[in-house]
């Protein structure tokens, strides 16, 4: 009886060893070589977070890294690829798990405005991830903008490794973040935590003499083969460029999020309900799916700490399926710690939430869809002429999604912009909505590797 | 020297020092290149996401193609190709 767990984030490594502990025999499984998740990422050599060590450590626990899950099939079997990063010849395997916890985690969300797509500009989450495990700012100078809590650290990264970053441009203002926030009154401890970490970015920022533009943001890219400009612009409180305030900064770099998208395909094959983007659990974790539960960012954005509490409620409800006895007092601990924790991604959400005024910063040619290069003129075509009522169909009239990347950097953001174009016309929001969530292959998998799971192993000649 | 050319990859033919733990995607950054990917519509691309979702900073090592430079690790011997520029 195994618990498989993956995702090896502060949400899946707190659910091994909730499960590990309570006597279950866990697999973890995750993509990249070390344990950590994109949170923990970090140079190589140096050591991971204290729980990383206890699972790694754990004699029932087996982690297999550089292992991704590309399939889920009913009765939760998982189908395995194993090896470095889209090599031939990986190691193909099948683990029928008898409880699974996901915990994927999520991406960046990125907002498609005019030259998004030169070399240069690129998400928060990859300059963090240079800065911190390459030693490598993306170029001298680098502007980071977006919305949301996640900016500071960035450039507090990208400080540290000598890059020069003028400002940081959040396209929500103050007194909007403190009116979301204070919905949740009873987030506010967990808001103060929040903001004591955000000072502490603050004053690395001041320090370095970083500008913090509240209400701003990138409107525009520049540059011929590489970003080498920027233009800026002011915002009203529904993010709608506010006329005469556009300003051009040189850089070689931008820095860009608003926000995290959850990476649920694996969940939806699962046959896991969703509300929205996010997978339904109850507040034991448990997803709608017997056997299957899920915890930290697909559940919710809402960081680390509320992760690894999410993981360990999630780990426990699965060793309890797999039969082990669980202590009443762990379990009543657990779900002390998530209610306090619950309410921080709604805090979240509603402190930065993307606004709409940013329709207005993408113009026709700006493209929508960086992998078939699809830009707004060719949505709207297809919205407008082509009939298109639903996902499936203006997937299929202009493109959008069909790339390698399946849809999850552009889909949010298409299905907006349709649904704004359709509201124009009188017409409802596109129906069918999941079709970018479903991605039956969650990997690429070489057809040679898929050819080789149904031949015989080779024998050794005598 | 020999010690250099032991822990080395090739990128476009150039001889080119690498340490653990350093990804394609990194090699490349720290070279100065921020693209080596042409798209079907001649457009450059590189690193964008990082995490492997994005599917831009594709290239070939070692002859195989549409390998994500931002999750590769970068190995001893390794033979990186990239798009020529346009």
């Amino acid at each position: 009886m195994t618990v498989v767990v993956v995702g090896a984030g502060p949400a899946g490594l707190h659910a091994a060893l909730a499960a590990a502990n309570a006597g279950a025999d866990v697999v973890v499984v995750d993509g990249a070589t070390e344990v950590g998740g994109q949170f923990h990422r970090r140079p190589a050599g140096e050591a991971g977070p204290p729980v990383a060590r206890r699972v790694l450590d754990h004699p029932r626990i087996t982690v297999l890294g550089d292992t991704s899950v590309w399939s889920v099939q009913p009765g939760r079997r998982l189908h395995l690829v194993s090896g470095p990063a889209d090599s031939p010849g990986a190691k193909m395997s099948t683990v029928d798990a008898s409880a699974l916890v996901l915990a994927t985690g999520a991406h960046d969300r990125v907002l498609p405005f005019p030259g998004w797509e030169l070399p240069g500009v690129l998400t928060a989450g990859a300059a963090q991830t240079l800065a911190k495990t390459q030693r490598l700012a993306p170029g001298r100078r680098v502007l980071v903008a977006g919305t949301g809590p996640f900016l500071l650290p960035v450039a507090a990264a990208l400080l540290d490794v000598g890059a020069d970053v003028p400002a940081v441009l959040d396209a929500t203002g103050p007194i909007a973040v403190a009116r979301g926030w204070v919905t949740h009154p009873a987030t506010l401890l967990r808001g103060a935590n929040l903001v004591g970490q955000l000072a502490g970015h603050a004053t690395i920022l001041a320090r370095h003499r970083v500008r913090y533009r509240p209400r701003t943001a990138v409107v525009a890219a520049h540059g011929d083969s590489r970003l080498t400009a920027v233009t800026t612009a002011r915002l009203d409180a529904d993010w709608r460029e506010l006329p005469g305030t556009r300003r051009e900064i040189a850089v070689d770099a931008l820095a860009v999020g608003v926000g995290f998208t959850p990476r649920t395909e694996l969940a939806v094959a699962a046959g896991c309900r969703l509300d929205g983007e996010f997978v339904v659990v109850t507040a034991a974790q448990v997803t709608s799916v017997p056997g299957v539960f899920a915890a930290g960012e697909i559940t919710g954005i809402a960081g680390a700490r509320t992760a690894a509490a999410e993981g360990t409620l999630a780990g426990l409800a699965a060793a309890a399926w797999v039969g082990r006895p669980i202590s009443r007092r762990r379990r009543a601990a657990a779900l002390r710690r998530v209610r306090h924790a619950r309410g921080h991604a709604a805090a979240l959400a509603a402190a930065w939430p993307v606004r709409p005024g940013w329709h207005g910063w993408v113009t026709p040619e700006t493209v929508l869809c960086r992998c078939e290069e699809v830009d707004h003129a060719a949505l709207a075509a297809a919205v407008r002429d082509r009939d298109v009522t639903g996902v499936r169909s203006l997937k299929l009239s202009c493109r959008i999604g069909l790339g390698r990347c399946q849809g999850r950097l552009c889909g949010t953001n298409a299905i907006e912009l349709a649904d704004a174009l359709r509201a124009e016309l009188g017409q409802p929001p596109l129906t069918d909505r999941a079709a970018l969530a479903g991605r039956p292959i969650a990997t690429p998998v070489r057809l040679g590797d898929l050819a080789a799971l149904h031949q015989p192993p080779e024998r050794s000649s005598p | 020297m020999a010690d250099l050319a032991e822990r080395a990859v090739t990128v476009d033919g150039a001889t080119v020092p690498v340490r653990p733990g350093q990804t394609v995607a990194g090699v490349l950054l720290g070279l100065g290149r921020s693209s080596w990917r042409n798209t079907a519509a001649g457009r450059p691309r590189g690193l964008f996401c990082g995490i492997g979702v994005c599917f831009d900073c594709v290239l070939t090592v070692n002859g195989v193609r549409e390998v994500r430079a931002c999750l590769r690790l970068a190995e001893p011997g390794d033979v990186i190709e990239t798009d020529e520029p346009r």
